[in-house]
Formats: structure tokens, sequence, C-alpha cells
């Protein structure tokens, strides 16, 4: 099983069409990655996809890094 | 006001016969069908599992992953060719001419594929599993949206929506939008992907498709006795129009002038046509008037011709009625969806875009299976083979659901 790390970065590949090596930890979704409003919207619901689980909007609303993505999917998976 | 005169200077075609031009007019002209048993689904257990699909088409040569993903592939195949009509056309888009190129790019049902995943993905999920992207990803307009945001162009940015008519009327209304000074050039066409589940399901279910799933390559068998409805097909066709002197000076290849469109309306039912073909007569009629041109100058109809019981006999009739012994005489009139299926609003675009190459190469492309001719249905359909014609000036029908006629013209420059 790959790690949150690399299951996050994949869904943010292919969902921005970005290249692996930019999606860094500290990289923002729109000012790095080229995303907007409803790219963000999107990739929120992808990542609801590969871990099952449902990100509440308001939470959703403060996940703009890679990192933030990654520790938020970790805090969910530990409850 | 003397109007400015409108020429075409780009083709750009996405079919079941080809994804280029040169391509699909050699299948046409050779006359090899697109029709097919249905790939993209599983079609077991609908009534009609035939189709005519595009087949090889690589989306990603048009537009970049991110951005293919967030629009239907009716907006695909729009995209792709709306951007090889203005590699034909060989025209740079700069910023002093962005605001006067325009397009009006039309589907006839638009977003079917991605309405039917957005309603998988509701059932599933409810509410919050719809993408942010459903919506515009399905809207008829996005089609000329997406061009404009793909290419920069500024201009007039609208949609035709009128089912099988679709792509005519974009033609004719984009000719005026340039006749009347609004935009130097215009994207004008259809793009349709509607062999979907649901498309399939539904056009069957409305008894306008063909049964003859033993047999696809001859199911589309325009004015032969043993027609049985007509076949669906996928693709775009788009044409880039220009203002003729905007043309002149920068020395563009001109393949025609768009010289006459009318329109009309049967007022008669939501997908029959009148029984006289009177709507379609006052279509050509009024191409002909805005043509200046008497009915016994046009030499070739790409016809609707769509091989439905009703409507082959409904615009033979019509045709009959407004060229009269023209028609009789030297007139040539096929239906190349006799080989591509009836792409919808797409049928259009594609079509003018055979008619401008049948006047190009000065020949007429054929109507396959046409084996035996239904009773009186008489005119020249040219079965079988293409035939070599001496063509100055085409008309093009097109005649959709809900009474909706429109018709063109396109003459050789003089």
């Amino acid at each position: 099983m790959s790690s949150v790390e690399e299951r996050v970065g994949k869904i943010i590949v292919e969902q921005l069409g970005v290249k692996e090596e930019e999606v860094t930890p500290e990289a923002s979704f729109v000012d790095d990655l080229g995303a907007d409003s409803l790219d963000t919207v999107e990739l929120v619901m992808a990542l609801e996809e590969e871990f099952e689980c449902e990100i509440p909007d308001e939470e959703a609303e403060r996940i703009t890094t890679v990192q933030q993505a990654i520790d938020y999917i970790n805090q969910h998976l530990e409850q | 006001m003397a109007a400015r005169r409108v020429v075409v200077t780009g083709l750009g075609i996405i079919s079941p016969v080809g994804n280029t031009v040169a391509e699909a007019w050699q299948n046409i002209c050779a006359g090899r069908t697109g029709i097919r048993t249905i790939e993209r689904f599983d079609p077991a257990g609908y009534p009609v599992r035939f189709g005519g699909e595009v087949r090889g088409f690589d989306v990603g040569c048009y537009l970049a992953a991110k951005e293919a993903r967030k629009a239907d592939p009716f907006i695909h195949y729009g995209i792709a060719a709306a951007v090889d009509a203005l590699r034909d056309a060989e025209l740079e888009i700069t910023d002093d001419n962005a605001g006067r190129i325009g397009a009006c790019l039309g589907s006839g049902i638009g977003g079917l594929f991605s309405i039917e995943n957005a309603q998988q993905a509701f059932f599933k999920g409810g509410p919050r599993k719809i993408s942010p992207f459903y919506v515009p990803s399905a809207i008829i307009n996005m089609l000329s949206g997406n061009l404009a945001i793909l290419l920069g162009i500024k201009g007039p940015n609208f949609a035709i929506v009128s089912a099988c008519a679709t792509g005519t009327h974009t033609i004719g209304q984009a000719g005026r939008v340039i006749a009347y000074g609004d935009a130097d050039v215009m994207f004008a066409g259809g793009a349709e992907f509607a062999t979907t589940p649901t498309g399939l399901g539904g056009f069957a279910a409305a008894r306008a498709l063909s049964m003859r799933n033993e047999d696809p390559a001859h199911a589309s068998r325009p004015w032969d006795r043993d027609r049985d409805g007509f076949v669906l097909g996928d693709g775009a066709g788009v044409l880039m129009l220009e203002e003729l002197e905007h043309a002149k000076r920068r020395g563009a290849r001109i393949h025609a002038e768009l010289v006459g469109f009318g329109m009309s309306a049967d007022a008669y039912h939501m997908t029959l046509p009148s029984q006289d073909g009177e709507g379609a007569q006052r279509a050509m009629v009024n191409a002909l008037r805005d043509a200046r041109l008497n009915c016994n100058e046009i030499d070739y109809i790409n016809a609707h011709g769509t091989s439905t019981p009703a409507g082959d006999r409904v615009e033979c009739d019509a045709i009959k009625s407004v060229f009269g012994d023209h028609a009789a005489e030297k007139l040539a009139v096929s239906s190349t969806k006799s080989m591509t299926g009836h792409l919808l609003g797409a049928a259009g675009g594609v079509e003018a875009i055979f008619s401008i190459l049948a006047l190009r190469d000065q020949l007429a492309p054929p109507t396959i299976n046409l084996d035996h001719p239904d009773d009186d249905l008489d005119l020249n359909f040219v079965p079988h083979k293409a035939r070599e014609l001496s063509i100055d000036v085409v008309l093009s029908n097109s005649f959709g659901f809900g009474g909706t006629n429109a018709s063109v013209i396109f003459r050789r420059l003089v």
C-alpha cells in the first residue's frame, strides 16, 4: 500500500495536470499549481473518494497546500 | 447597405469516416461507410446496437489533459474540428484582430455523456458527489466558449440549438454576423456525441433509428425502399468563414463563397415533417432568394436525406416542387449520411464541408446502399458511385425535430 503522501501526490498530479516534482509539501494549489476555485473543489472530492471520507466544506476551505492535505488525511485516518 | 461578402477559408472534420478533411472526403468519394457496431459501451439489450462512432481520436492533440477532463466529448470533437479549420485557413490570431474573430458553434443535444455521468454520481453519493465541472462541461455554448479561451478570440461568441438543423443555422447566422459587420472571421458548425446509452436508447424509443442490427453497413440507405430509419453518428464539422476582402488581403486560399441562407418552420409536428414538405420548400426558396439565384443554377444538393421513411419522401417531394424540370433533368442530389450516419447538430457542418469539396473537385459524392429507389423517389441521387459533374453552385439542407429547416448555398468564387 502506498503512503498517504504518495496517494495524495498522485491525485494532485492527475487532477491539476502538474508534474510530480512540482508537488512539494509547501506548494499552494492556487498560487503554485495553477488551480482555480473549481479545481480545488474537485480536488477535495477526489481526496474524499480515494480515502473514503467526507471533508466538510469549512474544513476543505482550509486545505490550501499539499502538506495541509496530507495532514488532514493523516489526522482523519488516525481517527 | 451593400452587404459584405463572406467566404470559406478553413475546414475541419471529426467524423465516423475520418478525423481529417482529406481522409473523410476520400472515404466519402469511395463510398466507404463509417457505420459499425457500438464499441464504446456494451450495447447488448439495446434495440439498436450500432452507429457512427468516432474512432482513433486523441483529444490530447488539441487540449491538455486537465482541460479535456472538464469538457464533454462533443466539445472535444468541436474544438478539434475548429482548430483544424484554423490551421487550414492559416490565419494568425493577434491582439489586433482577436476582437474581430468570433464563434457560433452548436450542438443538437450537447453534453449527454456528462449528464449521464453526473446522474450516476448523484445516485451513488448524493448531491455532494456532483463535479463542479458538471454544468460547464455539458452546456452547449461551452464549445464556443472553450474555443475562445483556447485561441484568445474575443469577437461574438454564442451557440445555436436547432436539433439536426443546428450546423446549417450556425453557418447562415455566422455569415450574417460577418456580413453585418460585427466580425471579420467566424467559426461556424456543430458537434455531437449522442451515441451514449440514453442517446441511443432515446432515439430508438422515438422509433427514429434503423433496426438493421445484423447489417450496420447497409442500415443508412436514403430513398431506398428498404430504409427503416436513420443511424446515429458522432463528430464535428467546423468552417472558418471570413469577409472576402479580409481573406484577399492576407492572401488566403478561398474554398467557396457563402451566398445564400434560408430558414423556415413546419409548424406541424414534434418529430414528423409536414406531409407535403412545405416547410422544407420554403427554406430552399428563401436561400435561393437570399443568393439571388434561379433554381436552375443549383448543380448539386447535399440533401438532409436521413434514411427515414417519412423524411426522405418529403424532402424528395420538396425538391421536386422547388426545382421542377431542373430536378428531373440535371440536378444531382445525394446523401452523405448514407456513409456517416446522422450527426444531428454536427450534420450541417460536416455536410457543408462535403458540399464545398464537391465544388472544389467537381465531383458529386454518392448515396450508397440505394439499391432499389422507393416508388416515386426518382431524382438523380448519385447511387453507389461518386460522379464527375460540372458544379458551380451547391445547396445543403438540414431539417430538425421541432419542424425547423435551414438551407445554405455555396458558390465557386467568381
